[in-house]
């Protein structure tokens, strides 16, 4: 028994189980939805909008919305690239991303982004926030700078007990995710580097082991983000 | 039809960018050939002595003197390129940007681990220094400019590929090993 559905993703005809996500579906068809906050094993939360595709007019977001039965998705036309590049910029912009001295520089999603959409100069005037760097835990450094609260670290790092490691903190303009300073104090080697791995940018850094891989070796140094997707 | 002319200079930069535009190693023999370069540190030339059809920034404006430069090149030159991370968006010295002026000068000057001689605990104060602005600057928040060069320093085959393509006319190629942040 199977319950397959067809939809359609800009000219190409798709298959897969109904109720899939838009951004899974799609890539079992070897198709690439850019995506920012959604992780696997991640409810996912439509937080980025860089998976924004549009669906009979209207503007949704891929990592939240189920596929359905004949879906007709619009999703590699200008208009949502240059929407995608603008989110992309504007995170740039309203944190401090200095990339020539970033730890993450090469492995960052937000960087590998900008790649792909060929980002030369953001749009619109960078912000140079005032942030701070916190590295009072014994295996973290969480840098505020270059935090562009995706939420990933929030939901995925947890302890035994389910409890998050990192929580958010402030509202508005001050909101902040900072690392429990209890838990952070009893943090192990492999929940450290999962932190790590968890965000998508340089925000959290395992203490010491910064620029690991020389440059040419990097996750996104010879192939843009989304290359592995393929059918 | 006489050769475009080139100028170029550092602001708030290393000269990492220049050094990569001399990274295009024998190439530079036909960019002798295809341009003629006036104000640059490559040739020492100081003063503009004519009209310029290119200017080629290095280095975001830290300074008066910086801004004072750049706006000499909007209006000397046709077309404006911001080269590398630093003109594009302040780079390394713009870290600076969260920390007040006052706190910098005094942990460089009077109150930082390797300072030594300043025993009368002097900030630089002579007239003919240029003043330190608030914050470092993009170059594109001071003068109009025309287009981008990414990189720390930007790959010699993306300056190589946008200088030929601005010269002839021709589309630029831009395989994705080129365009990079660091």
């Amino acid at each position: 028994m199977s319950n397959l559905v067809k939809f359609r993703i800009d000219k190409t005809e798709c298959m897969a189980e109904a109720g899939k996500y838009i951004v899974e579906a799609a890539k079992e068809n070897g198709i690439y939805i850019p995506t920012l906050c959604n992780m696997p094993g991640v409810k996912p939360q439509g937080a980025c909008r860089i998976c924004t595709v549009r669906i009979n007019n209207r503007l949704m977001t891929a990592c939240t919305t189920p596929i359905a039965d004949g879906m007709e998705i619009e999703m590699d036309i200008p208009e949502l690239n240059d929407l995608r590049k603008a989110i992309v910029e504007m995170l740039f912009v309203s944190g401090n991303h200095f990339c020539p001295a970033c730890e993450k520089s090469g492995d960052c999603e937000l960087q590998a982004l900008a790649y792909r959409y060929q980002m030369f100069v953001p749009r619109f005037p960078y912000e140079f926030p005032q942030k701070e760097v916190d590295a009072s835990s014994t295996r973290i450094i969480k840098d505020q700078n270059r935090c562009i609260f995706c939420k990933r670290c929030i939901k995925s790092v947890k302890d035994e007990q389910g409890r998050s490691y990192f929580a958010f903190r402030h509202r508005g303009h001050k909101l902040e995710v900072v690392l429990d300073k209890e838990l952070g104090m009893s943090m192990s080697e492999e929940k450290a580097e999962q932190a790590m791995q968890s965000c998508p940018v340089g925000s959290i850094l395992v203490k010491e082991k910064g620029f690991s891989k020389p440059i040419g070796k990097r996750k996104f140094d010879h192939s843009p983000i989304g290359s592995d997707i393929k059918l | 039809m006489s050769k475009p002319i080139v100028a170029t200079t550092s602001l708030a930069g290393c000269f990492g960018c220049h050094m990569s535009i001399l990274d295009i190693d024998d190439r530079i023999l036909k960019l002798i050939e295809l341009v003629e370069f006036n104000k640059s540190p490559i040739n020492d030339i100081k003063t503009f002595t004519k009209e310029v059809d290119i200017g080629i920034i290095e280095g975001g404006c830290c300074n008066s003197e910086n801004v004072e430069v750049l706006k000499e090149f909007r209006k000397h030159c046709k077309i404006l390129i911001s080269l590398g991370e630093c003109a594009i968006m302040g780079g390394l010295p713009a870290l600076r940007n969260g920390i007040p002026i006052e706190e910098c000068l005094h942990e460089a000057y009077i109150g930082g681990p390797t300072v030594q001689l300043n025993k009368e605990k002097i900030l630089p104060n002579d007239d003919e220094l240029p003043m330190l602005l608030d914050k470092v600057y993009p170059c594109h928040e001071i003068v109009k400019i025309d287009y981008f060069l990414p990189g720390c320093p930007p790959r010699a085959d993306l300056i190589w590929e946008a200088l030929v393509a601005l010269i002839t006319g021709d589309p630029m190629k831009l395989p994705y090993e080129v365009v990079k942040f660091d």
